[in-house]
């Protein structure tokens, strides 16, 4: 009676969960920037910022996704690689990248 | 000398971020309830770095009678703050993953503080600005 005397399953289910609330506030940001680049005035290089603001929105669900999908295996989930964390980490560096160029 | 290690150190974890299974060579594997909640500190961070990044938007959208340089100004630092944010959440999440496979202590770090002393400024400065009423 060692290992299994501690549920497994609420380990994974938590991790899946932070994955989700990660893709909202990026929804929140991707929801801002339309706002942002549908004002008046915003030419065509805010449309293309809006664009690829939202191209990196869906890159980040797709990541998560993958992710969610590793997670809802159930049994001894697979750890988190270093590509995947700095794929997610990167499209949220872009996503400021192309939130500048919609400010300026 | 110190910042030139630090520097070497910062490239060493880079390395790590785009070799997955580089980091497995080292040390041994560890609970993986540890490495989940690893990866959940690392997606705190991220999503630390998206609201600072959706501030900079709302900055730049709900303030609009601000003058332009201070509009701008504060929305570009938000921004700055979330990109820097999210790039510092995977190399934390480096090192945190390869002290733990090591049986080393947790990094400790200095910018959690300076990352509050900077929206704490940036929000003294909002405050000052909306109370005074400042327009174009």
């Amino acid at each position: 009676m060692t290992a299994p005397a501690r549920d497994p399953g609420l380990q994974p289910e938590r991790t899946r969960l932070a994955w989700r609330r990660t893709t909202l506030t990026a929804t929140v940001v991707a929801v801002l920037a339309g706002k942002s680049a549908l004002r008046e005035g915003a030419g065509a290089a805010g449309h293309v910022a809006f664009a690829l603001c939202c191209a990196l929105w869906l890159g980040l669900l797709v990541v998560a996704h993958r992710r969610i999908r590793v997670l809802a295996l159930g049994g001894r989930p697979a750890a988190l690689t270093p590509a995947h964390a700095s794929a997610a980490a990167l499209c949220a560096v872009a996503l400021a990248v192309c939130a500048t160029a919609l400010v300026l | 000398m110190g910042k030139v290690l630090r520097v070497i150190e910062l490239v060493r974890n880079v390395r790590f971020w785009f070799a997955p299974g580089r980091i497995e060579d080292e040390g041994e594997t560890p609970d993986y309830r540890f490495s989940l909640a690893n990866e959940r500190t690392f997606l705190a961070w991220l999503r630390t770095s998206l609201a600072l990044i959706g501030g900079g938007f709302a900055v730049d959208q709900f303030l609009p009678d601000l003058p332009w340089a201070w509009r701008v100004g504060l929305a570009l630092g938000l921004l700055a703050a979330g990109a820097l944010c999210a790039l510092r959440a995977v190399n934390h999440w480096v090192r945190c993953e390869r002290a733990i496979r090591r049986r080393e202590n947790l990094p400790v770090s200095r910018f959690p503080a300076l990352l509050s002393i900077g929206v704490a400024l940036v929000a003294l400065a909002m405050v000052v600005v909306v109370l005074a009423g400042w327009q174009e």
